[in-house]
C-alpha cells in the first residue's frame, strides 16, 4: 500500500523519454523493467517504512523514558494497546521492539539504502543501458513489496504483529502458547521474510550479473567506482548469506506447523511436557547469525561505497588508497562469514571456541580502521566543499569510528558477559550499522537527488538535517553506553521496579528527548525531499563536478541511459585536482591523449591502449539479443 | 568473491563481456541452491554430534531412485549432443526420457517415503527422521522446477526450436539437470554417511 503511495507521487513528475517507445502508465510507473524506475520505488517504499519504523522506536522510547506519564493521547493510533489508565501495553511494547529492528535492518537499510542505489547507481557507473534482466529486477522490487504489504498487514492484527525480538529466536517464536504475538503475527512475519529473502536473491543475483558482464569498453576492474565495487561485494554477501536464514526459517515454520522438534525440547507449558523432544534452541541461533552477521556488512557496506564516492568527490581529492579500501572490503566481507558466533557467546559455548571468535571478531578491526583512516587521509587538505551529501558522508565516517571502537570492547568474549543484551549494545550497534547506513543513506539521497529527479534538494535544509539529526544520533546513543554498563538488559518494558535504575531514570528521560528531536529533524528531510521532487532548482549536468559516469547522461536520463552510443572509459573516477589540469576534475570518459599537460609518465604509455578500448565491442546490451 | 580478485588482477584493455549474461544468473542461482543446501547440512551434522538421534537403515529404494537419476543425467546429455549436431528426432526423443525419468524419480522418493512410515520414521520426531524427509523434500521441490525447466525445452525441442545454432535453452536445461543430479548424488551420500 506505501509503494502504491510512492508510485504515484512519482508518477506526477513528468519525465521525457527521448528514444525509445513510448510505455503507457503502467509500464513506465508501476510494473517498470526501467532500473531508474525500480530504484525509485526502492527508495519511496524504503522511506515510508523509515517513517514507520522510526515512529515505533519513539513510541517505545516514550515509554522507557517517561513511564508514568499518560499515553491516552497514542490511543487514536494504538486503539486497544493503550490501557483505559493511558498505560502502553507491555506486550505490544515487545512488538513495538521487534517491528522496529525488523523494519529498520530489513526493510530500509537493506531494501531501500541497497535496492535504491545498487539499482540507481550500477548500470549509470558501469556504463549499462539496465540491469542484465530487467523482468527479475522488476520481480525483484514487487516481492519486496508483497513481503511490505504482509508484513504491514500483521502490524493490525488483534494479536499484534510479531514480538519475539528481531532475531526470532525459539523457542519463543516456535510456540504459539508463549506470547500473543508467536501466533498469527509470527506467522505473517516468516511468510514475509521468506518473500524478501527471494527479493533480495533476485535483485542481488541481477547486480552481480550486471557488474562483471555489462561494464563499457575500458571500464576494467580497476576503473570501477569505489561505490559499485561495495554493491558488488553486497550483494555477493546477500547471495550466500540470505539462502541461510531461508534455511533457518523453513526449519522454524516445520516446527511451527507441522510439529517436528528441530529447535524444541523439554518445554513444559503451565506444567503440561510439549510433545517436542530432541531439537536444539541454539541450532537456530548458529542458522540465524549466519546470515545476521553478514547482514550488519549488507546493510554498511553500499552506505562506506556511497561516502568513498562523495567524499572524493567533495574533497576534491582522489580517493586515498583505492586498493586499500578494495581489498578492506573484500577483508571484511570475508571475515563477516566467520565471525557470527560472538553474538553467542553467553549460550554456553566451549571457551576455546569462544576465543576463536573473539579473535577472528577483532581481526575486523583491522580492514575498518583502513577505510577510517583512508577516509580521514582523503579529507585531509582537501578543499572540502560541504554539501549536505559530504556532511552525513563525514558524519558516517564519525560514527563508523565511534561505534566501531565499542565492537572491540564488545567482540571480548569476557566483557561480553557483562554487556550481553544491554543498553551497550544497542548503542553500539545503532551507531555503527544502524545511524551510520542511515547517514549513508541520506548521504546517496543527496548527492544522486539531482541525477534521479533532475531538481537539486534545498541544502539550507539539508545541512540544518544534518546537523540536528547528528546531534541528537550522539545525544541518544552515548548516554546509552552508560546506561549498558550500569547493567539495563535491552527489550524491558520499564526500569522503575528495580534499585539499581533508580538513578539513571534522568538519563533515560534525556535519551527520549533526543530521540524526540531527531525524530523531528527528519521532517525537515522528508518535506525537502518532496518538496524538492517537484519543485526544486532544476539541476544542472553535472552540479558537484564529479567524475563518473552518471554525469555524462541527459540531466533526466530515459530509458537506455544514454541517448546515442555508450562512452567509453579510459581513466579511474578519481582524477580530482590532477596538477596541470584545466579543471579539477577528469571525468572517466576523457581520453588520456587529451590530457596531456596532467598525465603522468605511465598515462601516457596507457595512450597507445585507447586505440584497443575504442576498438572493443560496444557491450550494449540494446544492440544484441537479450 | 575470489573471482573477483582474479579479474582485478588482469592487466586491461580487454573485453569487458565475459560471458552470457542469463548463463551467468542461472549459475549464481545455483550458488544460492548450494547455500541451502550447505546450511542444511551443517544444521544436520551439529544437531547429530548433540546426541539422542535415532538412527535407521536407509531404504534399499533410494538406491534405485539414484540411478533413475544418473540414468537421467546420460539422457540428458545425449540430448545436448544431438541437438549440437541438428539430430532432431534422437534430441526428441532423449528429452522425452529425460522427462520421464525425471518423473520416476520423483515417484521412487515417494515410495521411499511410505517405507520410511513403514519403518516407524516418520516426519515428526525424532530430528533424525525431521531431517531426512526435509533433504528429500527440498531436493524434490527443486526436481520439479528441473522438469518445469524441461517441459519448455521439450516444447522447443518439439516445434524443432532447438539446434545448433540455438543452444542457449538446451545449455541452461543441461546446467541445471546435472545440477540437480549431483546435488542429490551428494545428499545421498551425505544421508548414507552420517544417518
Amino acid at each position: 500500500m506505501s509503494a502504491i503511495v510512492g508510485a504515484e507521487s512519482i508518477h506526477e513528475h513528468a519525465e521525457v523519454h527521448e528514444h525509445h517507445h513510448s510505455q503507457n502508465f503502467w509500464q513506465k510507473y508501476i510494473f517498470s523493467e526501467d532500473h531508474k524506475m525500480i530504484a525509485k520505488q526502492y527508495l519511496i517504499t524504503g522511506i515510508v517504512w523509515a517513517v514507520i519504523g522510526i515512529s515505533m522506536s519513539v513510541i517505545f522510547r516514550i515509554q522507557l523514558g517517561m513511564p508514568d506519564s499518560n499515553l491516552s493521547w497514542l490511543k487514536p493510533i494504538l486503539g486497544q494497546w493503550i490501557s483505559d489508565s493511558g498505560k502502553l501495553d507491555p506486550n505490544f511494547f515487545l512488538a513495538l521492539v521487534t517491528m522496529h529492528g525488523t523494519i529498520m535492518v530489513f526493510f530500509v537499510l537493506t531494501a531501500g539504502l541497497s535496492g535504491t542505489f545498487s539499482n540507481f547507481l550500477i548500470p549509470l557507473q558501469i556504463g549499462a543501458r539496465d540491469m542484465a534482466s530487467g523482468f527479475m529486477n522488476m520481480l525483484s522490487y514487487w516481492f519486496f513489496f508483497l513481503a511490505s504489504i504482509i508484513m504491514f498487514a500483521s502490524i493490525f492484527l488483534q494479536t499484534g504483529p510479531a514480538a519475539g525480538g528481531w532475531v526470532i529466536y525459539p523457542p519463543l517464536s516456535a510456540l504459539p502458547q508463549s506470547h500473543p504475538g508467536s501466533g498469527m503475527g509470527m506467522t505473517l512475519w516468516l511468510t514475509s521474510m521468506a518473500f524478501f529473502i527471494v527479493s533480495q536473491l533476485l535483485g542481488g543475483i541481477n547486480y552481480i550479473t550486471t557488474v562483471i558482464n555489462l561494464r563499457t569498453r575500458g571500464m576494467s576492474f580497476d576503473r570501477l567506482p569505489l561505490t559499485i565495487w561495495a554493491f558488488l561485494i553486497t550483494a555477493v554477501l546477500g547471495l550466500i548469506s540470505f539462502p541461510v536464514l531461508l534455511s533457518s526459517v523453513l526449519l522454524l515454520i516445520m516446527d511451527r506447523h507441522f510439529g517436528t522438534s528441530f529447535y524444541l525440547s523439554d518445554i513444559y507449558i503451565n506444567g503440561e511436557a510439549l510433545p517436542n523432544v530432541g531439537g536444539s534452541p541454539i541450532l537456530f541461533q548458529h542458522l540465524f547469525w549466519f546470515l545476521g552477521h553478514p547482514e550488519v556488512y549488507i546493510v554498511l557496506l553500499p552506505g562506506l561505497g556511497i561516502t568513498s564516492e562523495v567524499i572524493a568527490t567533495n574533497a576534491r581529492k582522489p580517493i586515498f588508497g583505492y586498493r586499500a579500501m578494495i581489498a578492506s572490503m573484500l577483508g571484511i566481507a570475508f571475515l563477516a562469514f566467520i565471525v557470527w558466533a560472538h553474538h553467542m557467546f553467553v549460550t554456553g559455548m566451549n571457551p576455546f571456541l569462544g576465543s576463536v571468535f573473539m579473535f577472528l571478531t577483532l581481526i575486523i578491526a583491522v580492514p575498518s580502521a583502513v577505510k577510517g583512516f583512508n577516509y580521514i587521509t582523503t579529507l585531509w587538505r582537501g578543499n572540502i566543499v560541504f554539501t549536505p551529501g559530504m556532511l552525513f558522508s563525514i558524519g558516517l565516517v564519525s560514527l563508523f569510528v565511534s561505534g566501531g571502537l565499542t565492537g572491540i570492547i564488545l567482540g571480548n568474549s569476557a566483557l561480553d558477559i557483562q554487556l550481553h543484551d544491554t543498553y551497550f549494545v544497542v548503542a553500539h550497534f545503532h551507531l555503527v550499522m544502524g545511524a551510520a547506513s542511515a547517514f549513508g543513506l541520506f548521504a546517496g539521497v543527496y548527492h544522486w537527488f539531482p541525477k534521479m529527479f533532475g531538481r537539486m534538494m534545498n541544502p539550507t535544509l539539508g545541512q540544518l538535517h544534518f546537523w540536528m539529526t547528528f546531534i541528537g544520533i550522539y545525544a541518544i546513543f552515548i548516554p546509552m553506553h552508560y546506561v549498558g554498563i550500569a547493567g539495563f538488559p535491552r527489550r524491558y518494558y520499564q526500569f522503575t521496579s528495580y534499585d539499581f535504575t533508580h538513578k539513571f531514570m534522568d538519563m533515560n528521560l534525556f535519551i527520549t528527548s533526543a530521540a524526540i528531536f531527531s525524530f523531528t529533524a527528519q521532517f525537515i528531510f522528508l518535506w525537502n525531499f518532496f518538496y524538492s521532487i517537484f519543485k526544486g532548482k532544476v539541476a544542472p549536468q553535472n552540479p558537484w563536478k564529479s567524475n563518473t559516469l552518471e554525469w555524462t547522461t541527459p540531466i533526466i536520463p530515459g530509458h537506455g541511459n544514454w541517448e546515442g552510443e555508450i562512452p567509453a572509459v579510459y581513466r579511474w573516477s578519481y582524477d580530482y585536482s590532477k596538477p596541470g589540469a584545466k579543471e579539477d576534475f577528469i571525468p572517466q570518459n576523457i581520453p588520456y591523449s587529451q590530457t596531456l599537460e596532467s598525465n603522468f609518465p605511465h598515462e601516457n604509455e596507457l595512450i597507445a591502449s585507447e586505440k584497443d578500448i575504442e576498438a572493443q565491442n560496444f557491450n550494449d546490451q540494446f544492440k544484441s539479443a537479450h | 568473491m575470489e573471482n573477483v580478485q582474479q579479474l582485478n588482477i588482469k592487466e586491461e584493455p580487454e573485453e569487458t563481456l565475459s560471458m552470457d549474461p542469463v548463463k551467468f544468473i542461472l549459475w549464481l542461482f545455483l550458488v544460492t541452491i548450494v547455500m541451502l543446501f550447505a546450511s542444511q547440512s551443517s544444521a544436520y551434522l551439529v544437531r547429530r554430534a548433540e546426541g539422542n538421534w535415532l538412527e535407521f537403515q536407509m531404504p534399499t529404494i533410494f538406491w534405485y531412485s539414484t540411478g533413475v537419476l544418473l540414468l537421467s543425467s546420460v539422457s540428458m546429455h545425449w540430448a545436448y549432443i544431438m541437438a549440437k549436431k541438428d539430430q532432431f528426432n534422437q534430441l526428441k526423443l532423449a528429452i522425452s526420457i529425460t522427462f520421464a525419468l525425471g518423473l520416476i524419480f520423483l515417484a521412487m522418493q515417494f515410495e521411499g517415503w511410505k517405507n520410511l512410515v513403514d519403518m516407524n520414521v516418520y516426519f515428526v520426531g525424532n530430528p533424525s527422521g525431521s531431517f531426512f524427509y526435509v533433504f528429500t523434500g527440498l531436493h524434490g521441490f527443486h526436481i520439479i522446477s528441473g522438469l518445469l525447466v524441461l517441459i519448455f525445452a521439450m516444447i522447443a525441442a518439439f516445434r524443432l526450436k532447438v539446434s545448433a545454432k540455438n543452444m542457449r535453452q538446451i545449455q541452461i536445461c543441461v546446467t541445471y539437470w546435472h545440477f540437480l543430479d549431483l546435488l542429490w548424488v551428494y545428499l545421498f551420500v551425505f544421508l548414507l554417511t552420517f544417518n
